[in-house]
């Protein structure tokens, strides 16, 4: 048995090529779209152009009488089967929720928003027919500006994005480190600062970004047979089938949700979907099967949005450049409806805006708020991108005011190494990191001494193009998370995973998660640890996932939380056939349980030659013939795993970047990042994912932005518009780690889903601005476009601010209320 | 309805397709060649990308009728006689894809690229692969793939 020559430890730390490859690269893919069954109907959806509009008429009549049109359907012919998408994430317990209907009877919030479905027997067909339907609206004013809509009341003739709500501020949740007890008054240090020391007060805008996974969004629903089987792609088949049950009162045994082949999701396809509802409620109606699969412009217009938000700091600090205390002010646009965890994604930044530093006091004010645009909800990172790229970006400016270098003034306030387990100003405690051994690996392989002379060289001869060195020092909480600490932020549902290990007769080994795959390489990854910690080959383990009729019991993947959870999970029940193997094993051997130990995959007598590989006791449980009495004849074993603490990864990036002076265009030079994961499972799975992260949070700082006209049309409708970065537009990255286990999981591993997009956004923008700052430049808005450098470099904004929203932007302060004006030149452009 | 007879992955096949219908819809709906994948309707993304007459095209981009008389191969037909082709094996070797989706049009672009220039240098390869989007691996990893598959790089190290 192979097994028995396997090294414990051989696999976990490989570089091993993905299992999953063979398929994909074959094109043998399970896509939902590539389904097709028999007598399958297809869905064309209607949706509205408009904003915000009530619905007049629907004239269905012309479509209906198509060619191999089945029906065409509005809310109200599907009436109550078609449920309702539900919010997950009350943050706080007055908080403003609309109903949201996959399909409204009355008036629409977003364009996009479906009015009607067409059902027809083709794809082609249907979407002919949705031509034909007749629908007339009367045009409402929309709540499209952010900063207006919250200050829109009904006495002030502001628009409201549900006027019978009278309000478009959903919920404010603060948090205070004096009330807290983490920290000091925030305000007393402001004051302090005020008077003798350092002032940074900043506005920054997070645009709107689109997750734009590569495979648009596609349901098939069966409702054929004994139960409704839905295939989508989505990254939450458990907590879909909860929420179709929950939402429909179809029985949660009645459905089985399947996700086959995903691709791609970073956070865009966790959701309950109005597509997937109506599919459901068509599906049901009709008795047939039927297939909706959007077009990129239907997914870029009306799946959900990332980001969103205006964020006003204030940065208290010593002159010498130590932080004394930090007040953030933040307005988040939620869009039409709180969509499922929409609501929490700010909250999750709250925590995160201290990062590495030790800050003595810290204030968060959120106050998120209904607009008629398309909702907004988790995309990569999830409110750690607008807190890092917040502070990363002030943390430049401090240093810039005291005449330091970046580095230095992270240095001096960041967490030291022998001060972990740290807890926060924010009340996390941090488990483990090494700032000072990542920043001084990046330093090195970044060459930073020598790009800084380059620098200099450049500022002195008056080069048109002049080199920006961007740092981002970043940590973030992931592997969300634990249950009870979830619970308190009123989230609604836990943070466990689970996990299955059936051990085949034959010896072979067969593995169920709950943590869902859309390409991060699950079933190699996790086969690694199985194959370790079991002692089995890697090719022996077959990972199974997606499926709830297969893996009864998960809460799928997002927020970096497949390892360090569902990962964690496996291991608890490795440990759990082990336990249940030994008493077989020491009958078998006809030794005592006490003199047994397992290695290798192997039970072994201490002190003698005999032994058996787990494989063979799987064996044995399975012909049950010489059990010991009373034991179970399996080894089977599951185990639901909640964590203890999230965890903390975190990393330092360097990007160095050329700004042509006279144009603004931008050249990306060099990009180095050293993360610290803590222990890693496959180098080359790690590599990647930091790859893809970091394109990710460079496109928002250079390219994405989603942008609606003043009619709230989303103008960067498609891919011609909305600029997805191109292999021509991106450089080879060098990426290196340290290693500081995490404490809270015996694997000792960290999230690294989300770090690159985390940290390479202020990295960027960091080394734009540090381009011209000589030229009395301390802030570009992203995207930071040749226009917008441009812009900046030749004061077209006053000031040296770059700030495409004009000089004077509305006050706003999400504790009080919306007045006055910001001095845009506090903090001052220090030419 | 057009008749229309070419050659995909080998096989001759003829049908009566309407003269509007996509190639890459003829190629999924009605042969089943479910590879080939459509990511985008603006002809952006290249997922849909296939060889005709050996050249690369973005099937979303033709009409079935223009494939008349044609040769096709897709994404399933690269791989002969259960050998894999050297640009799909480079893909693997170098983690060259995560979640898979744009992978079929990225490697028929990539084998394209290395027919028109068997040695291209990196910029040469992120030129030639500018109509093909991925989301997932920042190019970097699917760069060294077709450097791999050209001989220019050794190993797929996890590291730079």
């Amino acid at each position: 048995m192979t097994a028995v020559q396997e090294r414990p430890g051989a696999e976990i730390g490989r570089d091993r090529r993905r299992k999953e490859d063979q398929r994909l690269i074959t094109g043998r893919t399970r896509w939902t779209d590539n389904l097709q069954l028999p007598g399958m109907l297809h869905l064309a959806m209607i949706r509205s152009p408009f904003a915000h509009a009530t619905i007049a008429s629907i004239d269905k009549s012309e479509a209906e009488k198509a060619t191999n049109v089945v029906a065409v359907f509005t809310a109200a012919d599907l009436g109550e089967s078609l449920g309702a998408c539900i919010n997950a994430w009350a943050i706080t317990t007055d908080q403003v929720t609309p109903a949201h209907p996959p399909m409204p009877a009355d008036r629409v919030t977003f364009a996009g928003e479906i009015v009607a479905v067409v059902v027809a027997r083709s794809a082609a067909e249907a979407r002919d027919a949705a031509e034909l339907v007749d629908v007339e609206y009367d045009e409402l004013p929309a709540a499209l500006d952010l900063k207006e809509a919250a200050e829109a009341t009904p006495e002030n003739g502001g628009a409201l994005a549900h006027p019978d709500l009278g309000t478009n501020k959903s919920a404010l949740w603060t948090f205070d480190s004096a009330e807290a007890g983490t920290g000091g008054n925030v305000d007393e240090a402001i004051e302090k600062a005020r008077t003798d020391g350092i002032l940074i007060e900043r506005e920054y805008r997070q645009q709107r970004l689109i997750p734009a996974f590569m495979e648009p969004r596609s349901v098939v629903v069966d409702p054929t047979g004994e139960q409704i089987t839905m295939w989508s792609a989505t990254q939450i088949p458990h907590i879909l089938r909860f929420a179709l049950a929950a939402t429909t009162g179809v029985p949660e045994s009645k459905i089985r949700v399947i996700a086959p082949d995903v691709g791609g999701g970073f956070g865009g396809k966790l959701q309950q979907t109005p597509e997937e509802m109506i599919a459901f409620a068509v599906a049901r109606r009709l008795g047939k099967p039927v297939k909706y699969t959007e077009t990129r412009s239907e997914s870029l217009m009306s799946g959900h949005h990332g980001r969103d938000q205006w964020q006003r700091l204030t940065l208290a600090a010593t002159k010498d450049g130590t932080v004394t205390g930090l007040k953030v002010d933040l307005l988040a646009d939620l869009g039409s409806y709180v969509a499922i965890v929409g609501g929490g994604v700010p909250v999750l930044g709250a925590f995160m805006f201290n990062a590495i530093y030790k800050f003595p006091a810290y204030r968060f004010n959120c106050q998120t708020v209904l607009t008629n645009k398309t909702w907004t909800d988790a995309y990569r990172g999830a409110g750690r991108p607008e807190a890092t790229y917040a502070i990363e970006r002030l943390m430049n400016e401090l240093a810039a005011e005291v005449g330091v270098d970046p580095l230095a003034v992270r240095e001096k306030n960041w967490i030291k190494h022998e001060e972990f387990p740290f807890t926060t100003v924010a009340g996390l405690e941090y488990d483990s990191g090494n700032y000072e051994a990542a920043t001084a690996k990046a330093r090195e392989l970044f060459g930073y001494d020598e790009l800084r002379a380059e620098q200099r060289r450049r500022r002195e001869s008056g080069d048109p193009v002049q080199l920006g060195i961007g740092v981002s020092t970043f940590t973030e909480m992931c592997g969300l998370a634990p249950s009870r600490v979830l619970g308190q932020l009123n989230y609604g549902a836990g943070g466990w995973e689970h996990a299955e290990v059936r051990m085949l007769p034959t010896g072979k080994v067969e593995v169920v998660t709950g943590a869902s795959a859309h390409g991060q390489g699950h079933e190699t990854a996790f086969s690694q640890i199985v194959a370790d910690r079991l002692g089995v080959a890697f090719e022996d383990v077959e990972i199974l996932h997606g499926d709830t009729q297969i893996s009864h019991k998960g809460l799928d993947t997002y927020g970096s939380r497949s390892l360090v959870v569902g990962g964690e999970a496996l291991v608890k029940a490795v440990d759990k056939v082990i336990e249940k193997a030994k008493p077989i094993a020491a009958h078998l051997l006809e030794a005592s349980v006490d003199d047994l130990e397992f290695t290798g995959g192997r039970f072994s007598v201490r002190g003698t030659d005999q032994g058996m590989a787990i494989g063979e006791i799987a064996t044995a449980a399975f012909a049950a013939h010489n059990l010991p009495d009373g034991v179970e004849p399996s080894i089977d074993s599951e185990a639901t795993y909640d964590p203890v603490n999230f965890n903390y990864p975190h990393g330092t990036h360097l990007c160095a970047m050329e700004v042509d002076t006279e144009t603004g265009a931008l050249k990306m030079r060099k990009y180095v990042c050293v993360d610290d994961i803590g222990n890693i499972i496959n180098p080359l799975i790690v590599a990647g994912q930091v790859h893809g992260g970091l394109v990710q949070g460079i496109a928002q700082a250079l390219w994405e932005e989603a942008v609606y006209d003043e009619s709230g049309t989303l103008v960067s409708g498609s891919f011609v518009d909305y600029l997805l970065p191109t292999a021509a537009d991106t450089i080879s990255f060098d990426v290196d780690h340290t290693t500081s286990p995490s404490t809270t999981n015996t694997l000792g591993t960290k999230g690294v889903g989300e770090a690159g997009t985390i940290a390479s956004t202020p990295a960027v923008v960091n080394a734009v601005v540090d381009a011209v700052r000589h030229l009395g430049v301390n802030d570009i808005q992203m995207p930071c476009t040749p226009e917008r450098v441009w812009k900046a470099i030749n004061g077209a904004h006053g000031g040296g601010h770059a700030d495409t929203e004009g000089a004077a932007a509305p006050h706003f302060d999400a504790s009080t209320g919306m007045e006055g004006t910001v001095d845009r030149t506090t903090g001052g452009a220090d030419a | 309805m057009t008749r229309i007879s070419l050659t995909v992955d080998g096989a001759s096949v003829s049908d009566d397709v309407e003269p509007r219908m996509l190639l890459v819809h003829y190629l999924r709906e009605k042969l089943g060649k479910t590879g080939t994948v459509i990511g985008c309707d603006t002809s952006n993304c290249g997922a849909c990308t296939v060889h005709l007459n050996g050249t690369s095209v973005k099937s979303c981009n033709v009409l079935a009728v223009q494939a008349d008389g044609a040769e096709v191969t897709t994404i399933e037909g690269l791989a002969r006689d259960g050998e894999l082709h050297p640009v799909q094996e480079a893909f693997r070797e170098c983690h060259g894809l995560q979640c898979g989706f744009c992978t079929p049009g990225m490697i028929m672009q990539s084998v394209a690229l290395l027919q028109e220039n068997p040695k291209p240098s990196e910029e040469e390869i992120r030129l030639g692969l500018e109509g093909n989007l991925c989301r997932c691996t920042g190019y970097h990893n699917i760069v060294r793939a077709v450097q791999h598959a050209s001989g220019q790089a050794e190993t797929a190290g996890a590291t730079s």
